[in-house]
């Protein structure tokens, strides 16, 4: 029975909510928004594990001394002084002015725009390794990378304007994304696209179990 | 189907291979909607002196302003239409405009709602001039309640004296959606095929035949390589909740890897970044250590929360990389713009990488920073390789029929539409 019955839940909620998907009437709509609105309110209160495991986890190794401590008492002190402080300010917290916004804004911003600006770098060092060219098909990788960047930008427009319209590079960068790349893409979502209903059909129908533990 | 394979530096060669195979995407939209319910009822001639009620929602709408000009005569022929195939909380209206239209006396039309023919009248919205139909579909509106609806014209010489009614109009819900009969019947089709390939390895009972998959063959020869260098292995399962089927996909496959760590002796770390991966990760790691006989070896620790936060998880899980070094990557599930920033961060380390994602436009970036890369499906059929069940292997061999008929189904739809005929594009349309 430890399997059977989220089997037959699990069962039971997927194939109601695939029929909401064809069944407008409000007979099938209303309860399938309810059972969207509950999965909402259990993410909600699966937050409180996650806050927990966090402050075990990082407390222990603080108080172990553990390789790295400080950096973990950081981010104790962080969690702690956050919640905190909007737990004060209560419902207003995300108002203009507030101390939480402050942090959002001074801090949290800051650093995940930092975080994100490494990305430039990062596309530098990769498409350097992309684009040497030791093999056919790393020539073709790296021909079609230089047409499409020298499409985009004016300098490729102005060294070939002298061209027929079908010859220029902006029109063929255009070219290279609308036919072989789109194509390439769509069969790449159609594959997962299957994919995706084909696990979501062996959890339904219990073939895909080992989500439930491995408890036998 | 595309496939690229990049062989990386650890056979101190790089490799890319590109099978691109075309095939076109299926528009799954349709034309099937039942005919609903229509109806004309009167144009009022009497006058109507009401000031609408503003709905807060709404644009604003600039103040008549009487004096030189006239008041626009009325629009005419107001027609209530229920949306079809909805759950009954919207309805198309259309009108016959102002015979001053278009002459500088009409700025735009006032709709408005009422559940009596004599009102009182409530704003729900406005368009400007020119425009003659309008969808309520406002918050207000309720499923099989009688509403009339009137559309006053206005302009610089204020608001039309008498507009046009009609009603009673009712928003009705329907029990299915016609326009989404071409998705229902490529579903069941789909599932038929599935379920089929499923019955029979089931009866049969060996496993179907599968393609090599270098990637997933890769996952094992990483935990070896982490465990000859004794260092752990570093499991990311993407950065999306529950509802993604790339993380339910990357849980499933994480029993397999934690399954192998433990009979490796090789400790496994797993940062996840929502709550409810977290509990399911943590009984995925221990399921695969009772699995492996290793109960006991099971370190709690091994998953951990992070962070919803983008950022903050790419900043955590870099963190470990620099400190931990861990001797193997593997990153499946749903990434965004963090996945560049893991995968070369993860290459400045030295450590053997592989990824899998089904969002196309990430995989360029972990064909280029990692050793191995599972593309799009291949990351599904990823625990139906693993595990070598029958009946999941039979489940892949129903989505590979599926394709051959999408791929049919494109071709016919190519020369068809090539011909000027629309009706298979239409009926495969979906809203």
């Amino acid at each position: 029975m430890k399997r059977e019955i989220p089997l037959f839940v699990t069962a039971a909620v997927g194939l109601f909510m695939i029929l909401s998907f064809f069944v407008p009437h409000q007979a099938v709509s209303v309860p399938a928004d309810f059972l969207q609105q509950s999965a909402i309110i259990i993410v909600a209160f699966g937050i409180v594990l996650g806050g927990a495991n966090l402050l075990r986890v990082n407390l222990e190794a603080v108080v172990r001394r553990q390789p790295g401590w400080t950096y973990k008492l950081v981010l104790i002190a962080g969690l702690v002084v956050t919640v905190a402080l909007g737990l004060i300010e209560g419902r207003d917290f995300q108002a203009a002015g507030t101390r939480s916004t402050w942090i959002y804004d001074q801090v949290y911003s800051s650093m995940s725009s930092a975080m994100f600006a490494l990305l430039a770098f990062f596309i530098a060092s990769a498409a350097f390794r992309a684009f040497r060219i030791r093999t056919t098909e790393a020539a073709l990788l790296a021909v079609a990378a230089l047409i499409v960047m020298m499409g985009r930008v004016p300098l490729g427009g102005v060294l070939t304007a002298g061209l027929p319209h079908e010859l220029r590079i902006e029109t063929l960068a255009q070219w290279i994304l609308d036919v072989p790349q789109n194509a390439a893409n769509r069969a790449i979502l159609i594959g997962a696209a299957l994919g995706v209903m084909a696990t979501g059909l062996r959890v339904i129908l219990g073939i895909e179990r080992s989500y439930l533990s491995g408890e036998d | 189907m595309p496939h690229v394979e990049h062989g990386g530096r650890h056979d101190g060669r790089d490799r890319v291979q590109h099978r691109a195979g075309l095939t076109a995407a299926v528009v799954l939209v349709s034309l099937l909607a039942l005919p609903a319910r229509s109806q004309v009822t009167a144009v009022s001639g009497a006058p109507l002196v009401v000031v609408p009620e503003p709905a807060a929602a709404k644009p604003p709408v600039p103040a008549p302003v009487p004096g030189a000009f006239q008041a626009p005569r009325p629009a005419r022929g107001l027609i209530w239409k229920d949306v079809p195939d909805d759950a009954g909380r919207a309805v198309d209206l259309s009108w016959e405009s102002s015979p001053d239209d278009g002459i500088q006396l009409v700025d735009g039309y006032y709709l408005m709602r009422s559940e009596s023919p004599g009102g009182p009248w409530t704003l729900v919205d406005s368009v400007t001039a020119r425009v003659a139909t309008c969808r309520d579909q406002s918050t207000s509106l309720r499923r099989d309640v009688a509403y009339f609806y009137r559309v006053d014209a206005y302009g610089p010489g204020g608001v039309t004296p008498a507009g046009s009614v009609t009603g009673p109009a009712i928003a009705s819900s329907q029990w299915f959606n016609h326009t989404r009969l071409s998705v229902l019947l490529l579903t069941m089709l789909f599932f038929a095929f599935v379920l089929f390939f499923i019955q029979s390895a089931q009866g049969e009972g060996k496993k179907p035949f599968l393609r090599r998959i270098p990637g997933i063959d890769a996952i094992e020869e990483a935990i070896g390589r982490a465990t000859e260098m004794g260092r752990p292995v570093l499991y990311v399962p993407g950065v999306q909740d529950i509802e993604d089927m790339q993380t339910v996909q990357a849980l499933i496959i994480l029993e397999s890897v934690a399954k192998t760590t433990a009979r490796y002796e090789t400790p496994i770390k797993v940062p996840v970044s929502y709550p409810i991966p977290f509990t399911i990760a943590q009984e995925m790691v221990k399921s695969g250590y009772v699995h492996a006989g290793r109960a006991e070896q099971y370190d709690p620790e091994s998953v951990q929360f992070v962070s919803p936060e983008q950022f903050a998880y790419v900043a955590a899980i870099t963190g470990v990389m620099m400190r931990d070094k861990p001797g193997a990557h593997i990153f499946l599930g749903a990434f965004f713009a963090e996945s560049l920033l893991l995968a070369e961060a993860g290459h400045a380390t030295g450590a053997i990488q592989v990824a899998g994602t089904a969002n196309a436009g990430q995989l360029p970036f972990f064909v280029v920073a990692c050793d191995y890369t599972l593309i799009g499906e291949e990351l599904f059929a990823a625990s139906a390789y693993l595990s070598g069940e029958p009946k999941l292997v039979g489940s892949l061999k129903g989505a590979d029929l599926m394709k051959i008929a999408i791929i049919l189904l494109v071709v016919v739809g190519c020369v068809i539409e090539t011909f000027g005929q629309h009706g298979l594009t239409q009926w495969l349309a979906t809203q």
